[in-house]
């Protein structure tokens, strides 16, 4: 039974493909509500600040460097890995710090996102990029958990599952955002 | 062994592997009371978990109900007690209106969300997917852990939300904006609708991780020989439940994300151009259709992942008690693949009213209607499956035959509400009320009832009283149906749902004594739900206990584990499958269980 199980998929791999439906769904929905309210009276166009172009070329920096990472492990350069694993959260976290400081920018700009005198446009580009910043979070804190885990020297593993998985998530939202930033840029 | 698995260095997948280890040898891994009772991995304890949780909730909802019922059939009498128990909320011993709204929403949200979700797919999905599929556990026990404490969390906001202050939300089950958006409008859109909001993000968490571990379990985990189309009905049922769920609730949720921004950061998503007590607010270009739209693409599969296991256990329940296989295996999968698609298409049907495009309803209505396809199959089929068979009125057995009596009398009013025209007339009256009372709510507790009756030994290795069970039974079933079939007159004379007392308005006073019989009988039939709650916990401690492996002789592998079954299910290998689930009275035989290979002169089927 465990010979024909290997043939299989890995079971964690497979609830992560079905979690990345049932998240997709999530932002179906809020793209769709966008775009049913963009139709509707007095929608303002989207101005998108320039820094989040930067943010868009770092995501995708990090997936290439998740990939690196997953290919040092395979091949047993831990030295390499571990550089490469660390390089990828730090990108992670420089995509967060980017993406709030081109929400500054609107403050600069006098565009409301919430609150009194808000427009419903901005308001979406911020709950929905917010979300979407939420589950690069999660990502990042995965990615943690894993670099503390190679460093732990009671404890060798060379396991390239938990990797797999998240440098398939790390994937996953980085094309989201690609999705989500054409999304606004086109759907203006 | 692979040692892939064991090397994962993941807690929760080393907890799975240790249940693998357990067979082999017969060494006894010790448990605490922590990791046996509260923390638990194995998925039969979480399905307890699930089920103990849904019944405290279920008493709580249906407490409510009894409440409300009992302004609306004593309007004119006075209860001191309430005022006693509930102070300003029930001022002169009658229920205020604001509490009365509160009643039915959180009466609406327990039920809906709590007991017949969480209480219903949680429990039995845990319970029977690894057993009937042949696995040791699910795909990922720490997942699984996850999602019932989620559920507990979310629950303890919900409960608290009752002690506010404020109360909790009032707004309906449905919190249409923008009454749940503006916490000046109503003492329940206040801190109550906050708490609904986060305890409902919680659940959702909890049922989408809930949800991953059943896709993943059944399509990954089955033992040898199980291919999809030798399982039982209740797992393809579950399944299906289960990809509704994950692919419905995360848009719930963005509703709910967005409902939160508009309640706290003063965004304008669903609010446009509204008047509070003389106040004009600044929102501009929301819209609360939006919301609409959003709430019911999950509202409306969300009757379907009640429904569905409900569903699948009366199939596989009703062909054991009639000992003859089920009618048409396939035809039940492919309707219940249709249910699962349709469920999808006929979210707007709630909205016919709600200042959706008329044009846009025509769709719905046809799409609806063709709910009514599937439907029949199903009803048909449970027909035809009992049909001349050698019937045991186990009470299990008498509670599916239920589900199939309220299914196709709550089905058939959905024929009459499915029409956007007579709609018009229908909406917000009690044939509505009485409608879903009936096919959704009432039917999956059959159903519920149904299965903790059928596979009650299995959990506890004991057998729930038969006198009381059939008490429980014959006074819920009439009840039932005393309780709503008087609804859909009144409805269709239009008295309307929502309104908290009707003594005052000269063409519904006619629905006095009416309302004050429905009444009556609720508090009987509630009473007897308490009977069955004695009749459970009575029964884990002092029922009479199973002797035999397989007490109802069923072909599933549930029945071949020991009766009562250690983390991991099964001492040995995990059995091999040879065949479909239904072979019941084949070649003069009884029964054959799933495990006996296929003999060389056995006949086709």
């Amino acid at each position: 039974m465990m010979n024909e199980q290997r043939k299989k998929i890995h079971p964690h791999k497979f609830t992560l493909w079905v979690a990345i439906g049932s998240i997709l769904m999530m932002f179906a929905g809020l793209t769709s509500a966008y775009i049913v309210k963009r139709n509707q009276a007095s929608w303002m166009m989207l101005e998108i600040p320039v820094l989040f172009w930067y943010s868009t070329i770092t995501i995708l920096l990090s997936s290439a460097t998740v990939y690196m990472a997953l290919q040092k492990l395979k091949q047993r350069e831990m030295v390499a890995y571990r550089s490469w694993l660390a390089t990828t959260a730090v990108l992670g976290v420089l995509f967060l710090v980017l993406q709030i400081a081109g929400f500054m920018k609107f403050g600069e700009l006098d565009i409301r996102l919430v609150g009194a005198g808000s427009n419903a446009s901005y308001s979406f580009l911020l709950a929905i990029s917010g979300l979407h910043g939420l589950h690069v979070l999660g990502g990042v804190v995965a990615l943690v958990v894993i670099a503390i885990r190679a460093l732990s020297t009671t404890n060798r593993n060379y396991s390239t599952i938990p990797l797999e998985i998240t440098a398939t998530y790390w994937h996953f939202v980085d094309i989201l955002w690609i999705y989500l930033f054409i999304f606004f840029n086109w759907m203006k | 062994m692979s040692s892939e698995t064991i090397t994962h260095g993941h807690a929760a997948v080393q907890t799975v592997a240790h249940a693998h280890d357990e067979h082999g040898h017969d060494h006894h891994h010790e448990e605490s009371f922590l990791t046996k009772y509260i923390f638990s991995t194995d998925h039969k304890m979480i399905g307890k978990q699930f089920l103990i949780t849904g019944m405290i909730w279920a008493i709580i909802g249906g407490l409510f109900s009894v409440l409300f019922r009992l302004q609306l059939g004593y309007p004119e009498m006075s209860f001191p007690i309430l005022e006693d128990l509930f102070g300003k909320w029930a001022a002169g011993g009658r229920i205020t209106n604001e509490f009365y709204y509160a009643l039915v929403t959180m009466h609406g949200t327990i039920l809906v969300f709590f007991v017949l979700t969480a209480g219903l797919s949680g429990t039995f999905a845990n319970i029977l997917i690894p057993l009937q599929i042949g696995a040791r556990d699910m795909a990922s026990g720490f997942l699984n852990m996850l999602s019932y404490w989620f559920f507990f969390l979310a629950s303890v906001v919900m409960f608290a939300s009752l002690f506010l202050q404020t109360g909790p939300a009032s707004g309906g089950w449905t919190v249409y904006p923008p009454l749940s958006a503006l916490g000046q409008a109503n003492e329940g859109s206040k801190l109550g609708m906050d708490f609904w909001l986060i305890s409902m993000a919680l659940f959702i968490v909890s049922s989408l991780l809930g949800g991953l571990n059943y896709i993943s379990t059944i399509l990954n985990l089955r033992t040898k020989g199980m291919s999809m189309t030798r399982m039982p009905l209740t797992m393809w049922a579950i399944f299906f439940t289960a990809v509704l769920g994950v692919l419905s609730f995360p848009v719930l949720l963005s509703g709910a994300v967005l409902l939160l921004f508009d309640r706290n950061l003063g965004t304008s998503f669903y609010l446009s151009e509204i008047v509070v007590k003389g106040e004009i607010l600044p929102n501009e270009g929301g819209s609360a259709i939006l919301f609409q739209h959003l709430f019911w693409f999950l509202g409306h599969p969300e009757v379907y992942i009640i429904l569905l296991p409900a569903m699948g256990m009366v199939s596989e329940i009703l062909s054991v008690n009639s000992r003859k296989p089920i009618f048409g295996y396939l035809a039940m999968v492919g309707s219940l693949f249709a249910i699962c698609i349709l469920a999808f298409l006929v979210w707007a049907h709630h909205m016919f009213v709600t200042g959706l495009n008329p044009f846009l309803g025509a769709f719905f209505v046809l799409l609806t209607l063709l709910i009514a396809v599937p439907s029949a199959i199903k009803v048909f089929n449970w027909i035809t499956t009992i049909w001349r068979g050698n019937i045991r009125f186990t009470p299990g057995m008498l509670f599916a035959i239920g589900f199939v009596s309220l299914f196709i009398s709550g089905g058939l009013t959905g024929i009459f509400l499915g029409n956007s025209t007579l709609d018009i007339h229908l909406h917000d009256t009690y044939f509505v009320v009485a409608h879903f009372h009936i096919v959704m709510g009432v039917a999956s507790f059959f159903g519920m009832f149904a299965g903790v009756y059928h596979w009650f030994p299995k959990m506890y290795g004991r057998y729930l009283n038969n006198t009381m069970a059939n008490i429980h039974f014959w006074v819920t079933f009439v009840g039932a149906y005393l309780i709503f079939w008087p609804m859909h007159y009144q409805g269709l004379a239009g008295l309307p749902r929502r309104y908290t007392d009707f003594s005052n308005w000269q063409s519904f006073n006619q629905f006095s004594d009416m309302n004050r019989f429905i009444s009556t009988v609720a508090m009987v039939v509630f009473a007897v739900q308490l009977l069955f709650v004695f009749n459970f916990f009575y029964s884990i401690f002092k029922g009479r206990k199973v002797k035999t492996q397989n007490p109802w002789g069923a072909n599933t592998l549930e029945w071949t584990t020991p009766i009562n079954p250690g983390h991991g299910n099964w001492p040995g290998d995990i059995p091999e499958v040879h065949r479909w689930a239904y072979d019941y009275g084949k070649d003069g035989r009884e029964f054959i269980p799933q495990t006996e290979p296929v003999g060389e002169n056995e006949s086709a089927h």
